[in-house]
């Protein structure tokens, strides 16, 4: 499977895209093989304030219930409302539709525990 | 020959559609008295909709459903972490006795002694069985045991001025019940991952101990079926942390008259007696999960307990100052409590430990029947259940939803499937001690032949299961657009 060269990836399985004071985040390709078929997305509320690593939103698939950990530190800005009644896009398209929020950050923060595509690819491969 | 493959099967409407209006087998009598203004607002407006069908029609409804369902009954139930054992007759028998089955739970004292006592005594079987000086049976379920045993951790954190512990360390393996007791509780889980072996690296929970922990939650054997050969030093490294040591007991069926969670070094247990004592369970109830602790909780065990006087006499006591106060009713599950009496009875102090060393056995029979068939994460013999996955199938498509649905064609339960969450693909596969070989061997036929079907002729699994009333059902869109209600005006 390919992975995206223009997004961040976390150990925890999650994406992120860094657009200056921006990022939006999702979980990977693998992520949502492992889990399966996805029938719930517990999404973040709005004006919520989160350091990198908390745990954010809720995935639930046939086989499990997994929390989804914020990537870098931010304040939840907007999040993805189509999945409430549509969780398959995290399936289908993990990497576009199937965000799950949008968040604001600053610009300097540190992503230093971030990995770029060879990176993750090399840590899947282990 | 596999008992699944033929029967008759009764295909069964919902009850709504197969009333009529011509006949019911009830009629209500009218109301006679004069009802007061303030009755009247409370009087049901809309009918309640009872169905209306003759009696012979309402029974071949509900038994017509009921043969859709399996049963340990009906065939082996191998569910990991679930124990389902045969469960006895004789002891459905004593639970029917008109001594025990027609009391009532505000009834005097002296009208129960004979009750009261089997109480008391079962109370000091489960201590002598666990390893633990006190015991309350009045949990009504092993979560509710959880729950009731994280109470008194906490009213015991609270005793010893340290309220700033509030932190229940779960591991990654964990029943899922876990976290929700602690949740439940009022305090916060953190989950601490496991080793790779599948077990409690003592390393890594060293640094998860500090001054917020009230609590460790530990299930051993663990939910790899594998035991926790640290345990006595993990215990030591909880207590010298200030926290106490919380043991699941949904395995202890592995340890029964062999090993005491007690003298390991755990604080307090709940004991499910409907998996290791076989009382009849699954579908929600009803079961029992009574709970034991060493001295250090013993004060704040719930209300009542069972006093045993000097003269012989049993009593209920209510009054204990710093009891965590009552979780259930009068004793608890009386009916399932007097089952598992009967069950431990049955076996005595000096056969006990047959239990635990033929469901282990079992176990590994299984394991080693199957492990050149699938891959095996965590190696070496298992305690009382024993777990695969589905990694060598996946390679020709076949995942471990496939294997446990084929299992139905078979006539048999599937195992226990994707849980533990820590291992992909997961077959968590108990036996227990009350299979025999025959039927063991049955089941590793079945799924050495599956193994062989997934290489060779993989679309019957695929399309598994074909035999059952109903086939394959839709899990995700039940999941995304379940409907629950059935529509008033249809």
């Amino acid at each position: 499977m390919s992975i995206p060269t223009d997004l961040k990836y976390t150990k925890d399985h999650e994406w992120v895209r860094l657009e200056g004071e921006t990022a939006i985040f999702g979980i990977s390709q693998h992520a949502q093989e492992a889990l399966g078929d996805i029938v719930f997305v517990e999404l973040p509320e709005l004006e919520t304030k989160l350091d990198a690593g908390e745990a954010i939103a809720v995935v639930e698939s046939v086989k499990a219930v997994s929390d989804v950990y914020v990537p870098v530190t931010g304040e939840v800005i907007k999040i993805n409302e189509l999945l409430e009644e549509t969780p398959e896009l995290v399936n289908n398209d993990s990497y576009g539709q199937g965000w799950i929020a949008k968040l604001k950050v600053s610009a300097d923060m540190d992503t230093s525990s971030l990995m770029d595509a060879t990176a993750y690819q090399a840590f899947l491969d282990q | 020959m596999f008992s699944g493959t033929t029967g008759i099967q009764h295909e069964e409407a919902l009850i709504f559609e197969r009333e009529h209006h011509n006949a019911s087998s009830i009629q209500l009598p009218g109301v006679e008295a004069e009802l007061s203004s303030e009755l009247l607002a409370f009087q049901r407006q809309k009918s309640a909709h009872i169905p209306n069908l003759s009696e012979p029609e309402t029974v071949r409804h509900f038994v017509r459903m009921s043969q859709w369902n399996h049963g340990i009954e009906t065939g082996f139930y191998p569910l990991g972490s679930c124990t389902m054992k045969h469960n006895p007759r004789i002891n459905e028998q004593i639970a029917r006795l008109d001594g025990f089955a027609h009391i009532h739970p505000e009834q005097a004292d002296e009208s129960v002694q004979g009750t009261l006592q089997i109480m008391h005594q079962l109370s000091q079987d489960l201590g002598e069985i666990s390893g633990f000086a006190h015991v309350s049976l009045q949990p009504a379920a092993g979560a509710h045991g959880e729950l009731t045993g994280l109470m008194m951790i906490r009213a015991c954190m609270d005793e010893r001025k340290q309220t700033q512990r509030r932190v229940v360390l779960v591991p990654d393996s964990a029943h899922g019940t876990n976290p929700a007791s602690a949740a439940l509780c009022g305090m916060r889980t953190i989950e601490i991952p496991s080793a790779s072996n599948g077990r409690i690296d003592l390393e890594i929970l060293a640094t998860y101990l500090n001054d917020e922990v009230a609590a460790f939650m530990i299930t051993n054997p663990n939910t790899t079926g594998m035991f926790e050969s640290d345990i006595q030093r993990i215990c030591d490294m909880v207590h010298e942390a200030g926290a106490l040591v919380y043991g699941d007991g949904a395995n202890l069926n592995a340890l029964v008259g062999m090993a005491r969670p007690g003298d390991m070094g755990i604080d307090c247990l709940h004991i499910n007696v409907h998996k290791t004592f076989a009382t009849p369970h699954g579908g929600g109830g009803p079961g029992a999960g009574p709970i034991a602790v060493n001295d250090t909780l013993a004060a704040f065990l719930p209300v009542p307990r069972i006093i045993k006087t000097e003269d012989e006499h049993y009593h209920l006591q209510y009054e204990a100052t710093q009891s965590i106060g009552s979780m259930l009713g009068s004793m608890g599950q009386v009916g399932v409590l007097l089952r598992a009496s009967a069950y431990i009875a049955a076996f005595g102090r000096d056969k006990l430990h047959m239990i635990a060393q033929d469901a282990v056995l079992n176990a590994n029979y299984v394991l080693s029947r199957l492990k050149d068939h699938y891959d095996v994460p965590f190696a070496g013999l298992c305690k009382h259940e024993c777990l695969l996955t589905d990694a060598k199938q996946q390679e020709y498509g076949i995942k471990t939803l496939d294997i446990a649905k084929y299992l139905i064609d078979l006539g048999m339960h599937p195992m226990t499937v994707y849980f533990p969450l820590i291992v992909q693909g997961a077959m968590l596969i108990e036996p227990t001690e009350t299979e025999s070989k025959q039927t063991l061997d049955d089941f590793c036929d079945a799924m050495i032949d599956i193994a062989r079907m997934a290489k060779e002729e993989p679309e019957p699994l695929h399309q598994a299961p074909q035999k059952p009333i109903r086939t394959r059902l839709d899990e995700v869109q039940a999941a995304r657009k379940p409907v629950l209600v059935w529509p008033e005006e249809a």
